[in-house]
């Protein structure tokens, strides 16, 4: 019992890295109608800014972490307003092939200016267990949850209480009359691959220290947060959220439990959950199903 | 419906693609061993940007997972070719048949995933397509890795018992004896690269031309029909799910042969023969070619073969030290990846067409300028 409820707590952590990387994927497909392919290699590189910070400047660990969120912000304006916004009207294959676009540049660039090499990277937490009724909880387990709640919250309030967050809504639910009572949309739409941006970041830092920093550590994670995407409901912020973690502890106990599926075949028990959520339920659990005239 | 008759244009395509056929025959007479194996490579990657195209560019339904296609085909030849004992080895040169059968093998089997695979994707559309693809293709060495038995799992399957043929030498590679090679209807093949061109060249020449012709009569219109409305197809007639299946299965058939022939170039399989990244590329290629073209792949597929070549060779034109930090070491390893993702991108904003929108433009100019 003991190591059931350790295991669910380390997919509780596993499951706020997919949730914040699912947010991400829903931010800019709610505004955009548009999924991004490169989510999970921009939060790779700002990885890499992070930890270039801090090991080769000697930053203090959080305030590296808070310089890398409001680089990532500003990166990802600038993406939507270079690569994306040209395309805005394109077909979805168009759009689809420019993010494939960026997943190569943002790859290639992080081994160009990295190296391939595996890196060390710090946790933002210490190396620790503290006892709760006798079960030992790892603090980098219970930090990285908090870190995605506060998080999740703080967004969610943006949204609810300022101006802006209310013309992020807007824009998204109706750009058109948005654009008719002077909400500026094209750039509405740009804070919101912002902030998609800051969320990658933020997943990536807290996935850098459970694995290893190198290029490919966030292939895996983003096809996790797909998943948990597609089954809160790929239009449901909270449903992402609840969906991340879910997934997380579910994977979690399945590859601990069941040893046909072990560490090797998480991925594709992800990749079934996407196809059968897609298939049998395509709003997921907590999305609203869009009938569609055929 | 009126049948379409052969017309001028017909002969002249045909007329062009004898000319095509003749230079592929003769060409290995010019060029050097290592050449071979690059042009090679190329006929490998048409034959797979062929089939992409014919489900993404013809039939509209978007793939980013065709890598995870070519490893069934790949798998499929290296597990006949090594567990069957069929010999390949010290045989390599007379292109033994039972061998060469396992590429149509290949294919067939890659063709049935293919075919199946197109089942659930008849509800996925655009973007949860791409999706499930994209997943497809990140799972596929994960499930490789885990069927160890059957895969050799991380380790791989070597398919000839030598390791790595280079065929730079007219050596036998078990016994180190000069070889003379081998005459296949009068040509003489002199080494396993040589080899390797021709058996790719023909295959890319053939499938090339089953494309063409399936793609020009009742199916590719079908195909066509379907790309540019669903809504407009299925009113007309078309059976959606027969003619979708139909063209997961055709582009799954094309992506198997050309992974069996990537295996036996490399002569050894491992879950890195086929990475993401192989998708992405072949996606890159077909853009570069042109989404909808046949021949212009050709174009796309000299691409992803030799850009990593370009894009290090252009440090030989730049100034040392160019630029802050000294980044642009087009030797480094990510470079071709970012020049890659650049001309993707840029394409895709200023020629949406590739390299065959490009030449129907120019076509287009001289009519322009007589107008004005």
């Amino acid at each position: 019992m003991t190591e059931f409820f350790q295991q669910v707590v380390s997919g509780l952590a596993l499951g706020a890295i997919y949730a914040a990387l699912a947010l991400a994927l829903v931010l800019i497909h709610r505004a955009t109608g548009v999924i991004n392919f490169a989510q999970g290699e921009m939060a790779m590189f700002t990885t890499y800014i992070a930890w270039t910070l801090t090991t080769n400047h000697g930053w203090d660990k959080w305030l590296a972490f808070a310089a890398t969120l409001v680089l990532a912000f500003i990166g990802g304006v600038a993406i939507q307003r270079t690569v994306i916004r040209p395309i805005e009207r394109a077909s979805i294959l168009t759009i689809v092939i420019v993010t494939i676009g960026l997943v190569l540049i943002f790859n290639g660039a992080a081994g160009w200016i990295w190296t391939a090499e595996v890196r060390f990277f710090p946790s933002l937490f210490p190396n620790d267990t503290i006892s709760v009724g006798g079960v030992a909880i790892s603090v980098i387990d219970l930090g990285t949850i908090a870190v995605v709640l506060v998080l999740v919250a703080l967004l969610w309030a943006f949204f609810q209480f300022t101006t802006i967050g209310l013309a992020l809504r807007a824009s998204a639910l109706n750009p058109d009359a948005s654009r008719l009572v002077g909400v500026r949309v094209g750039w509405m739409l740009a804070i919101g691959w912002g902030l998609a941006a800051m969320l990658g970041a933020v997943a990536g830092i807290l996935t850098a220290p459970t694995t290893t920093l190198d290029p490919t550590m966030m292939q895996a994670i983003l096809i996790y947060a797909f998943a948990a995407a597609v089954l809160g409901g790929i239009d449901s912020p909270f449903g992402a959220v609840a969906g991340g973690l879910l997934l997380g502890v579910g994977l979690n106990l399945v590859g601990n439990y069941i040893d046909f599926v072990g560490a090797d075949l998480r991925l594709p028990v992800a990749l079934l959950i996407i196809l059968v959520v897609l298939l049998v339920r395509p709003a997921g659990l907590f999305g609203k199903a869009i009938a569609r005239r055929v | 419906m009126k049948r379409v008759g052969v017309q001028p244009r017909d002969a002249i395509g045909a007329a062009v693609f004898l000319l095509a056929v003749v230079a592929v025959l003769f060409l290995p007479r010019f060029i050097s061993d290592f050449r071979a194996q690059q042009l090679a490579y190329v006929g490998i990657y048409f034959i797979a940007l062929i089939g992409l195209n014919i489900l993404t560019g013809f039939t509209g339904q978007i793939s980013l997972g065709h890598g995870a296609f070519m490893a069934i085909g790949g798998y499929t030849t290296a597990i006949l070719i090594s567990d069957q004992g069929l010999e390949l080895g010290s045989h390599v040169f007379s292109g033994d048949m039972r061998d060469l059968w396992t590429i149509p093998l290949a294919g067939l089997v890659a063709g049935i995933a293919g075919f199946l695979f197109g089942f659930p994707a008849l509800r996925l559309t655009g973007l949860y397509l791409a999706l499930a693809t994209f997943a497809v293709a990140v799972a596929t060495p994960a499930v490789i890795r885990k069927f160890e038995h059957f895969t050799g799992g991380g380790a791989g399957i070597n398919l000839f018992e030598s390791p790595r043929l280079t065929g730079v030498s007219k050596t036998d590679p078990i016994t180190f004896e000069s070889t003379e090679g081998v005459d296949v209807l009068r040509f003489h093949i002199s080494t396993f690269n040589e080899w390797l061109y021709y058996l790719s060249w023909v295959i890319a020449l053939v499938l090339f031309a089953v494309a063409w012709f399936v793609l020009r009569g009742r199916i590719g219109r079908a195909f066509r029909a379907i790309r540019d409305s669903e809504l407009a197809a299925a009113s007309a007639g078309v059976n959606l799910a027969r003619y979708k299946t139909l063209a997961f299965g055709i582009s799954a058939f094309y992506a198997g042969v050309a992974g069996s022939l990537l295996a036996i170039a490399t002569t050894f399989v491992n879950p890195d023969t086929f990475p993401i990244t192989l998708s992405i590329f072949l996606l890159v290629g077909v853009v570069v070619g042109g989404l909808g073209s046949l021949w212009p792949l050709v174009l796309g597929a000299v691409f992803i073969q030799f850009l990593p070549l370009w894009a290090q060779s252009l440090n030989d034109y730049l100034p040392s030290g160019f630029g802050p930090l000294d980044v642009p070491n087009f030797r480094a390893p990510g470079a071709p990846a970012v020049v890659y993702g650049v001309v993707l991108i840029l394409v895709m904003l200023a020629l949406p067409g590739g390299a065959a929108g490009l030449m129907r433009r120019l076509r287009a100019l001289p009519a322009l300028a007589r107008r004005r």
